[in-house]
């Protein structure tokens, strides 16, 4: 497996494969159970999450509906402090940006914080392609790399791996690692910790992204529970954070609701270990030089949609992957995207185009609508509401194609549209019943069905249905 | 009180039963139910599936079909919440504003059977008498998008007999979602499978629901594992028996 994405089979057959893995379910089993558990004890504990949920909601929507207003003024005050902002409309434009900032402070390393952002625009691979090399340095996200894996998961990009897993992929790929190195965790973090350091000590340029950038006051902040990032984002000479658009919030004070919102959400603690902030430059201490990449990439394009640009809210808590049932069976992997879970099945398709390859156009249908997501999301983002939403888009954007399924629709619609035309539709699947059952239920179904009948019985039509019933015994009064 | 019964097409067709229990309470209970014999389909499944413009007509037809009747109950919660929720947006969709006014008018008056009988007839014991162990699984759409909390377990808990063991992880999705089922069939059987071993381990001899549609699906896989265990709408356990 490589880090890139592109040429992914769409989710249903993805699953199927992740589905037959019982490591994998094993492990994100365990893994969503506990952090699920964790989520619901520290939220429970505060008596006014529902109007922070409410507050969040509200501060990300004053922000997008005026995004304009704010990115202008985020742009000012970074450059007041001593920042320079660039401005990309697309991940080639992003990375091209970083690359020739890396070259221009003559290197060709960077240590990178972890960053949904650089991950959705593939900048590593750039980075590569242009002979940079990078070094992740989140503990999780460094397992992915050095297995030349993909993150599975927001938050815990290696969550679909075991601790003896990881023990053998430090002893086969990381550098320095003790031979004799076990699975304990305390080892383990200490064995990559020694091959940090020796990165964050030699590296001239850092990459990051932001989880807020503050367009009052022109202030980035990242939190994160390592303190690796905060290594990153002090110890180099030049620190380029890679941001996407929709990560300004218009005030210094919102964060107050934000900071609660995110790690009793993401983490389940109530506060995160580590929160970095820091506007421009500071002589003598930290980054000489600091860019700030204000990314598009599709954002725009979701903005301008009235109930897709609810997704841009979203803060990457992960809550809502680790409530989703779907989630939990077929694990990150199968949503094709740096973005899996409930969230990447909405976002996914809009930052690519729900019509731009099989992938994206499967993802709204990745789901039950089962609201698990919804329940949980501290911004209140209707889950359910915009998979449906984009469901009609991509059923819109395949008008005009003939295949089964609307062949099928078409028909169900006209059937539906007179009672009498329904009576007969079920005198015919009362006749088809007949003819498949045994012994009371129809252990196979013909033609598209038969994904049915692989593992469940069917039900066996009524012999008299409700409204033959209804008309014998109640007459046709109504 | 009269009460117009929508039954869905689904139960129509496939689990009549559950719509003439209904009727049978309703009736006990001294209640006269109406049947519009012109319905045909919500349109939850179009809807859900993305052809939102194929939806409008069966919307328009709906509030043709209940127009006049104060009080419409359904046994089907996802049905009830196709209503409720998202008859609104396909008006919206068909930028229709006296569909719109029609569907706010229809849309608030129907209602899933247990919320009908706790909530506007405010009964919890129907004088039903079911001498079974029996577990419930609370259905996505009447759990999350209904909040239909106890009520169809206050209901049970009041039946004869009826011995209600907690089903573990009740609140998890069963994996049916619709044409979800079909689309996704390997995911589906996965959560399928987990659900019906849960049901399993608690020991009941039937799993009860407000929707036959998630009992289907689970239901096919417990009888595909010859399991012995039944699946029952609640209405149908709360007709059993004599009645008040
Ligand atoms: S959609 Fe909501 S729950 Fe999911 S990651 Fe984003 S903020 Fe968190």
């Amino acid at each position: 497996m490589s880090g890139v994405w592109m040429g992914m089979p769409a989710f249903p057959e993805a699953a199927r494969e992740a589905l037959a893995d019982g490591q994998l379910r094993a492990n994100l089993r365990t893994a969503t159970g506990t952090i699920r558990a964790k989520r619901a004890a520290v939220v429970g504990e505060r008596a006014d999450w529902e109007r922070l949920r409410l507050a969040g909601r509200a501060i990300k929507d004053r922000a997008l509906r005026d995004l304009d207003t704010y990115l202008v003024r985020l742009e000012e005050r970074v450059t007041e402090a001593g920042g320079v902002v660039h401005w990309a409309r697309d991940a080639a434009e992003a990375n091209r940006v970083v690359i020739e900032l890396v070259r221009a402070a003559g290197s060709d390393e960077v240590v990178k914080v972890k960053s949904m952002a650089t991950q959705e625009i593939e900048l590593n691979e750039a980075l590569a392609d242009a002979g940079i090399t990078a070094h992740e340095t989140d503990l999780a996200e460094l397992i992915v790399q050095l297995g030349q894996d993909r993150p599975s998961h927001i938050l815990v990009p290696a969550i679909h791996r075991n601790r003896s897993q990881i023990r053998d992929l430090f002893r086969r790929a990381m550098p320095g690692a003790p031979a004799d190195l076990t699975d304990d965790p305390v080892a383990l973090a200490a064995a990559a910790r020694e091959h940090l350091r020796r990165k964050f000590l030699s590296a001239k340029v850092a990459v990051s992204g932001a989880n807020f950038a503050v367009a009052e006051t022109g202030s980035l902040v990242v939190v994160e529970s390592e303190g690796n990032g905060r290594m990153c984002l002090t110890l180099p000479e030049v620190l380029i954070s890679v941001v996407g658009i929709e990560k300004v919030v218009p005030t210094w004070a919102d964060l107050e609701v934000m900071l609660q919102l995110l790690p009793r959400s993401s983490t389940g603690e109530r506060m995160n270990p580590y929160t970095s902030t820091w506007r421009g430059v500071t002589p003598g201490d930290g980054p000489r030089e600091f860019h700030l990449v204000l990314l598009d990439n599709g954002r725009t394009a979701a903005l301008a949609d009235d109930i897709g640009r609810d997704a841009l809210r979203c803060i990457r808590c992960s809550a809502c992957l680790n409530v989703c049932p779907v989630y939990e069976r077929t694990g990150g992997h199968a949503y094709g995207s740096v973005y899996p879970g409930p969230i990447g099945a909405i976002l996914t398709p809009q930052l690519r185009g729900v019509d731009a390859d099989p992938v994206s156009a499967s993802l709204p249908y990745a789901s039950t609508l089962c609201g698990a997501c919804y329940e949980v999301c501290p911004v209140l983002i209707d889950i359910p509401k915009a998979l449906t939403h984009l469901r009609g888009q991509v059923v819109d954007a395949h008008r005009g194609k003939p295949s089964a399924e609307r062949l099928g629709m078409g028909l169900a619609a006209w059937v539906f549209a007179r009672a009498g035309r329904f009576a007969a539709a079920q005198r015919l699947a009362a006749l088809g019943g007949r003819v498949l059952a045994r012994k009371g239920r129809i252990g196979r179904l013909p033609g598209p069905l038969a994904g049915w009948s692989d593992a469940r019985d069917a039900p066996v039509p009524a012999e008299e249905t409700f409204r033959e019933w209804w008309l014998k015994n109640r007459g046709e009064s109504r | 009180m009269r009460v117009g019964l929508f039954v869905t097409c689904f139960n129509d067709t496939l689990f009549p039963a559950s719509a003439r229990a209904v009727v049978r309470v309703l009736e006990r209970l001294g209640h006269d139910v109406v049947f519009p014999v012109t319905q045909t389909c919500c349109g939850q499944m179009h809807f859900n599936t993305g052809y939102q413009r194929e939806c409008v007509p069966l919307v328009r037809k709906f509030v043709d079909d209940f127009a006049g009747i104060d009080h419409v109950v359904s046994p089907s919660a996802s049905c009830v919440a196709m209503v409720r929720e998202f008859h609104p947006r396909v008006a919206e969709i068909a930028r229709d504003a006296g569909l719109a006014r029609a569907v706010a008018d229809t849309s608030p008056r129907v209602r899933e059977f247990t919320e009908f009988l706790v909530d506007v007839l405010g009964v919890t014991d129907v004088g039903a008498a079911f001498p079974h162990r029996v577990t419930y699984h609370p259905t996505c759409h009447g759990l999350r998008t209904l909040g239909l909390a106890d009520r169809p377990t206050r209901l049970l808990r009041a039946v004869r007999g009826l011995r209600l063991v907690d089903l573990p992880e009740a609140e998890q999705c069963c994996g049916f979602g619709g044409t979800f089922a079909l689309k996704n069939a390997d995911t589906s059987v996965a959560m399928g499978a987990d659900k019906s071993r849960h049901v399993r381990e608690t020991g009941a001899e039937v799993l009860a629901a407000v929707d036959n549609s998630c009992l289907m699906h689970v239901g096919g896989l417990l009888s595909r594992q010859r399991s012995g265990v039944r699946v029952m709408h609640v209405a149908e356990i709360l007709a059993s028996g004599e009645g008040p």
